[in-house]
């Protein structure tokens, strides 16, 4: 019997001619990955269990972004204890304020995960690395400790999903468009324990920022792991970057998929999903002029912080203004693409529409700093999650869309399709 | 082994956040998530809930983010145990990684009440509603994953 993408990079890291879907495996890990948050739980699980050595200090990155800059001592202390354990096992991949960047952004930017590799990262959203063609998947910090433990994991190797990506996205529709479609279409467990391929024609229109998006939010439809082939575009990101050795996968032609589905991405149109879950999406047709107000607009996190996000709000927000009562934080994702905005002279056009420009962080996105809501307030963000009390408040909404989307609204002070500004 | 207690009942999609916001994840002690479990879903949870209770929820308990704050939150709180029509994969991996029990049941999470009293047998994955009267079989644990738990967790098995 055929396998699917993700079951050829489980069975090469488990030293396997072949797995099956169910099958429990033990594999090696090519990257362990935590963050401030999830890094001190996962030192404390080392320490108290009598660890003393990590199995590769090349191989382990503890990336400082989701309170930072430290927000409050406790976070501080968090980030210190990170910081120490990093210095004393020589973590090389330890990146702090000056050099970090979201994670999801820096990892792959950094060339620390490429095609056919295998990742287990203690944050959801670890799942984004697919984009490139490899294994990744979020963990919790007790995985974290056993993998800079022993270099390894256990997976119950996943069944998968098939999505045959057909036609070119039109207009503004970008990568946000097509995972938002794609989980109003299946729902928030549509995909529980399972791969999402994405293969098709269609994956030729996507750049890598809008692959990186669409695998990012696997999870948000329960997935394990979301996973694009490996193409021209791949390689051309990746080469000269990625500092392990790519190996290309493709699914056996007699590969066994649960489901399959067929997106036409030339019919997609720009969607937004509605509180307080990633699948209730409604297309922007489906949204009334003055329908939902909002207070806030966040551009930036792991899904859409990068500079293709930054560009296609910039395209909005040239020679417009965002309208009044409306806070408007952009996030760039990494400190290269903080760089490269600015030389594009994409902060002139943000600030001049009245927006801000923060520091990398995934800040907002999950409440921790930099644009909380208060009781009542809707935000329209380009992140991932719209759960109760995500950004703030218990009693605030975050509606979900793409940096074109987000952009549109925040100048129109409602949420807009960006053709009709 | 075996668990008995009063059953506080959840419906679907119980994600992360409000499982133990983001808000509190400025620390890893124990004791301190379990002051704010199911803040922004229940706030009298933490008033309410004593030690050997039972958390029932329907389909993808646990959705969101991979913190392991969020098991760590509920058993810290006195919980003994969680019963869903199905859990989110990452909150799977880390309730059986840290120790606290769960077990799927689909028929056991859409009847059994909040307020019931609840026993769990572990060892035979049977659920009975002692207020009801009524038993479940829940899926039991496949071995590779019983040996994690027999041995006290995923670190104790690997060291």
């Amino acid at each position: 019997m055929g396998m699917t993408m993700s079951q050829k990079i489980l069975a090469a890291h488990a030293g396997l001619d072949e797995v099956k879907a169910g099958q429990l495996i033990e594999a090696k890990l090519d990257m362990v990955l935590g963050n401030d948050v999830t890094s001190p739980v996962a030192i404390n699980v080392f320490e108290e269990n009598g660890a003393t050595a990590v199995f590769d200090n090349t191989k382990i990155a503890m990336i400082m972004d989701h309170f930072t800059p430290n927000k409050d001592i406790k976070a501080a202390t968090q980030v210190q204890q990170t910081r120490n354990f990093a210095n004393k096992y020589d973590i090389k991949n330890y990146k702090d304020v000056g050099e970090m960047g979201i994670e999801h952004a820096l990892l792959p930017e950094m060339g620390l995960v490429g095609p056919g590799c295998l990742c287990i990262g203690a944050d959801s959203h670890t799942c984004t690395y697919g984009a490139l063609g490899a294994f990744s998947t979020g963990v919790g910090s007790t995985d974290m400790a056993a993998g800079m433990i022993s270099g390894k994991a256990w997976f119950k190797v996943p069944s998968a999903i098939k999505f045959n990506l057909v036609g070119k996205p039109q207009g503004c529709v970008s990568g946000k468009d097509v995972i938002l479609h794609i989980i109003g279409k299946i729902g928030v467990d549509g995909a529980l324990y399972k791969s999402m391929e994405f293969v098709g024609e269609g994956v030729k229109h996507l750049n890598i920022d809008d692959r990186l998006c669409i695998a990012n939010m696997a999870i948000e439809a329960g997935a394990k792991n979301g996973i694009f082939p490996v193409d021209d575009v791949t390689r051309e990101y990746c080469n000269g970057r990625y500092q392990g050795t790519p190996v290309e996968y493709t699914a056996d032609e007699d590969a066994v998929y649960d489901e399959e589905y067929t997106i036409d991405l030339s019919e997609l149109r720009p969607t937004v999903a509605f509180p307080h879950l990633p699948e209730n999406t409604r297309t922007v047709d489906e949204i009334g002029e003055n329908e939902v107000k909002i207070d806030q607009c966040v551009i930036g996190s792991c899904t859409n912080g990068r500079i293709s996000d930054l560009r296609a709000a910039a395209a909005i927000f040239n020679g417009r203004k965002i309208a009044k009562n409306v806070r408007c934080i952009i996030l760039p994702g990494t400190q290269k693409i903080w760089l490269q905005a600015m030389h594009e002279g994409l902060f002139d056009i943000f600030i001049n529409a009245g927006a801000v420009v923060s520091t990398p962080t995934c800040g907002p996105c999950l409440g921790g700093h930099m644009g909380i809501l208060a009781a009542g307030e809707k935000a329209i963000s380009t992140t991932n999650r719209n759960f109760v009390g995500r950004m703030g408040h218990i009693d605030s909404e975050i509606y979900l869309a793409s940096p074109a989307v987000a952009a549109a609204s925040a100048v129109a002070g409602y949420i807009i399709d960006p053709e009709k500004l | 082994m075996n668990a008995k207690g009063k059953v506080h009942k959840f419906g679907d999609n119980v994600d992360t956040d409000v499982i133990i916001p983001a808000r509190y994840l400025n620390t890893a002690s124990h004791k301190e998530l379990a002051a704010h479990c199911m803040e922004d879903i229940d706030k009298e949870f933490v008033n309410k809930v004593q030690t050997g209770d039972i958390m029932v929820a329907e389909k993808n308990f646990g959705c969101g983010s991979s913190r392991e704050h969020a098991p760590i939150a509920i058993k810290a709180s006195g919980v003994s145990c969680v019963i869903a029509s199905t859990f989110a994969r990452i909150f799977y991996r880390n309730a059986i990684n840290i120790g606290l029990p769960i077990l799927e049941c689909d028929e056991a999470a859409k009847e059994i009440q909040a307020g019931d009293t609840v026993s769990v047998n572990f060892d035979t994955g049977v659920i009975t509603d002692e207020t009801t009267g009524k038993s479940y079989q829940a899926e039991p644990f496949p071995e590779f994953i019983q040996n994690i738990i027999r041995k006290g967790g995923l670190i104790k098995s690997i060291m």
